[in-house]
């Protein structure tokens, strides 16, 4: 079996340069996605910084209202299109091939065309910096008609460039999502049937199957605000006879949804983890798995409660109250899963663990608030208030970040080649989860309150919650700083990592670290058993010893 | 998940669970008293409803909440493997009756949850703070008021950039500044010349999107004197934050005086702080970020004073 019958191609050393280049490598790919995502959350998270020094007193006395208003808007954008999707797709560029013993993805040429779209979306969003008039200022929803009114008349305008970069990162994600959803289709390891597949492919395959049911509508509604916009259509003014609630629908009916693209990959990484660190199976996998397409099923109907105050009807309001409310169930299947699995274990609480345990509890937080937001009156009263900034920052930066932290955390080893340094890791999540909380808990009382979102200036009772957050923020702020330090300094010294440096099961740990540019080759082993067989006693493969036997051997040889 | 094999009944582990689940239910119960603290003063019909429901979901929610961060805390103190021992734990692969069960109470829970809340809607959508599309004229018939409780006021809200204009079209008399009679049901027709803006009373826990195009009629009955703050709560804009105005609730007889007092009081620019705001940063060198200008400010009867203390 190691002997080949062809000579090997003399291969070069691959270098730093195959980094900056159209590279259709999955791992490569997954690379670029994740330190160009962390290059952006850099700037958003910037934005967020000049947004909390404006909020730490009550007027309008940091920048402009102007300015804010942009600031605010390109916060929303960058983090949401530039960082958090990029960084999901680099994710599942990096494991779905390797956890299904995949030499590549389905369509690598695709895959690269997908990642590059992401610096030309993203230098087009940041060039609406410097057009006139500044950038886009009608926040991450673009509602008309605030977002079809150009008050500097020109045809290149910021919130012209953001619909053009908003519509371009659809098709990149559109592009991503037909490549994942083929790979993990047909690409899998002989003997993995869908029973067998870690659950972090499960959810990818949720969530991918998502943005492809879900972009076509954002596409198309961004489409048409830009006609409105630009070329004087009147599908969204009013005095044109056109309906504003009607873009509200279209944006709906995806970025509900997005939600779930997001927080989808991080069960995964939950489930994956957790028996990592427990030393015990995923309890119930079947369950959780499954769990993730009721959760698709119904993330589909639920876009109405972001429109509760905005003129529905009442049954509308029922109707998508009752569906929102039936997501808690299988998001709780899959809490209690968590939880049934940690029980009892052996926990190793390493850098990744704490991640994960700090997001779950901020996740059930954000459920806890989110089943509030679904019922009707409640969220008539707090909806566009801070209690939804709170709500959302709970999921997206307290559970799906940390979520990605974990991740970054546990599979650093096995694609770089280089362990991280635990101290820094777990400053770094102390210093997330203090200042997430810190940050984001204030707005819940802000928005009980009656302060409304995306506000520039507000009334002095609210000041001592906002000083509170704002120095939380500033706390994340610095918390990021251990974080870059670890990733760098790791990459570059960090001891060396074996193959399988947790101990941990699964496909891509019975590669080398890194895995060669074809994973598994000719040689994919049969998989023979569920995932997670943590004190089972059971291989995952077949003539698993004799694998990790030859790993092992590699790694003293070298 | 103690495992099936043992079938003698641990009783210091039940009794001590007992007593943790009878201290989180009680922890639950003054949460969700506290919850009321959260809230602004109750200054509508619709308000008590609002805060009897948010009470009831914190209850619920810190239930659940110290529940599982409880069984977090209790794996993270006394499941950790010991130093040096990699071995793993017992595999347990799932439990069957344990899925049905979390999966039966959450849904029991959260249709609880929809019913009380479908009830507490309608009931509000009767109390009247909920969009009414339907023509004025119908409202007796399809039961939103009984008849000596139609209201009795009308007030027509002009949503602009940025500032709200109320009429109140029986007497002819305007104003930058809502004036209400307690305990008196009040209809607004919210129009909206220019973006999308939100009529928000945090004291009244009433929000209502104004949509240019659209004529949205909205029914509250204020039951508090006071004064609380009109928040627009739709971004709107550049001056959104600024595009707030004061509700003034008074005794039937303060409202009338008002009126009338208003009637007689000549037309004079209302207020609006994006108007002054916008000139000082004409005079300013161009920053290069643009903003639409305002709309003039509306001339009216009363510009009201913004300086007054609000109680909400």
């Amino acid at each position: 079996m190691t002997i080949t019958t062809f000579p090997p191609e003399p291969k070069p050393e691959p270098g730093w340069s195959r980094y900056f280049g159209f590279c259709t490598d999955a791992k490569v790919i997954g690379i670029q996605y994740i330190v160009t995502a962390f290059f952006f959350f850099l700037i958003g998270g910037l934005l967020a910084m000049v947004i909390r020094g404006e909020l730490i007193t009550p007027a309008s006395d940091l920048v402009d209202r102007a300015v804010y208003n942009g600031i605010y808007t390109m916060h929303g954008t960058i983090m949401l299109f530039l960082f958090i999707f990029p960084v999901l797709n680099g994710l599942n560029n990096l494991l779905i091939p390797t956890m299904i013993g995949a030499p590549d993805m389905a369509f690598p040429r695709l895959n690269a065309v997908a990642f590059w779209l992401v610096p030309i979306f993203g230098s087009l969003l940041m060039a609406s910096f410097l057009v006139p008039g500044g950038p886009a200022y009608s926040g991450w929803w673009s509602y008309p008609p605030v977002s079809i009114q150009n008050p500097v008349g020109h045809l290149l305008n910021g919130q012209g460039l953001w619909i053009t970069a908003v519509a371009l990162s659809g098709v990149s994600s559109i592009m991503g999502a037909i490549n994942f959803v083929t790979t993990i289709l047909r690409m899998r390891a002989p003997g993995m049937s869908i029973t067998r597949m870690p659950v972090y492919c499960w959810t990818a395959l949720a969530a991918q199957s998502l943005q492809l049911i879900g972009l076509p509508a954002l596409t198309g509604g961004a489409i048409m605000l830009l006609m409105d916009l630009s070329f004087g259509t009147s599908f969204y003014r009013p005095e044109g006879g056109g309906d504003p609630v009607l873009y509200q629908h279209f944006f709906w009916f995806y970025s509900h949804p997005a939600v779930y693209v997001i927080i989808l990959p991080v069960f995964g990484v939950f489930s994956e983890l957790f028996p990592v660190y427990s030393r015990k199976p995923l309890f119930g996998y079947l369950y959780v798995a499954l769990a993730s397409f009721i959760i698709v099923g119904l993330g589909l109907i639920v876009w109405v409660h972001h429109m509760f105050p905005s003129g529905v009807a009442q049954w509308m309001r029922n109707l998508f109250m009752v569906t929102t409310m039936l997501i808690a169930v299988p998001t709780g299947v899959k809490v209690f899963a968590w939880l049934g699995t940690i029980w009892g274990g052996k926990l190793r609480l390493t850098t990744p663990m704490l991640f994960c345990l700090g997001g779950l509890f901020n996740f059930v937080f954000a459920g806890i608030t989110g089943i509030m937001l679904a019922t009707v009156p409640v969220d008539i009263h707090v909806s566009n208030t801070y209690f939804v900034v709170g709500h959302f920052h709970y999921v997206i930066y307290g559970a799906a970040v940390m979520g990605i932290f974990a991740a970054i955390y546990h599979w650093f080893p096995k694609f770089t080649g280089r362990m991280p340094y635990e101290g820094l890791g777990k400053l770094h999540c102390l210093l997330t989860f203090v200042g997430a909380n810190m940050n984001f808990l204030p707005m819940h009382p802000l928005g009980l309150m009656g302060m409304p979102r995306r506000v520039s200036s507000y009334d002095p009772e609210f000041t001592f919650w906002n000083v509170v957050a704002s120095l939380g923020a500033f706390l994340l702020g610095v918390s990021i700083i251990p974080f870059l330090l670890n990733m760098v300094s790791s990459w570059i010294r960090g001891p060396k990592a074996t193959h399988n440096p947790w101990n941990a099961i699964g496909l891509e740990w019975l590669l080398p670290s890194p895995p060669p540019e074809d994973n598994f080759g000719e040689e994919v082993p049969t998989v023979i058993s569920r995932p997670y067989g943590y004190g089972t006693g059971e291989p995952l493969v077949e003539h698993q010893v004799e694998i990790e036997r030859r790993l092992e051997l590699l790694e003293a040889s070298a | 998940m103690t495992s099936p094999s043992s079938n003698s009944i641990n009783a210091p582990a039940v009794a001590g669970v007992s007593l943790w689940v009878g201290l989180t239910v009680l922890f639950s119960h003054w949460m969700g008293r506290q919850a009321h603290h959260w809230l602004p003063v109750q200054a509508s019909t619709a308000a008590p409803l609002v805060d009897d429901l948010f009470s009831f979901e914190t209850s619920i929610g810190t239930f659940v909440f110290v529940g599982v961060v409880s069984v977090m805390v209790w794996v993270m103190l006394f499941n950790r493997a010991e130093k040096y021992d990699d071995t793993d734990a017992v595999p347990i692969e799932g439990n069957m009756r344990l899925e049905v069960i979390w999966t039966a109470i959450p849904f029991l829970l959260v249709m609880a949850i929809a019913f009380y809340t479908i009830r507490a809607t309608s009931e509000l959508g009767v109390l009247g703070p909920m969009e009414h599309i339907h023509p004025r004229n119908q409202q007796e018939e399809l039961g939103g008021y009984p008849g000596d409780r139609l209201p009795a006021e009308q007030v027509e809200v002009i949503a602009r950039q940025w500032s709200w204009e109320f009429r109140y079209p029986d007497v002819n008399v305007s104003s930058t500044e809502l004036h209400l009679a307690a305990d008196q049901p009040v209809t607004f027709r919210l129009v909206s010349e220019d973006v999308l803006h939100g009529f928000y009373i945090p004291a009244f826990r009433v929000k209502q999107d104004v949509i240019p195009g659209r004529a949205i009629d909205l029914n509250i009955t204020p039951t508090r004197e006071g004064v609380y703050r009109l928040r627009d709560s739709q971004f709107s804009g550049t001056w959104f934050a600024a595009n707030q105005s004061n509700v003034v609730v008074e005794s039937d007889e303060a409202h009338r005086a008002w009126l009338e007092q208003a009637a007689r009081a000549p037309l004079q620019p209302g207020l609006t702080l994006a108007v002054s705001e916008y000139a000082a940063r004409q005079l300013r060198s161009n920053s290069g970020w643009a903003t639409v200008p305002p709309a003039p400010p509306p001339q009216v009867n009363v510009p009201g004073s913004a300086n007054q203390p609000h109680d909400a």
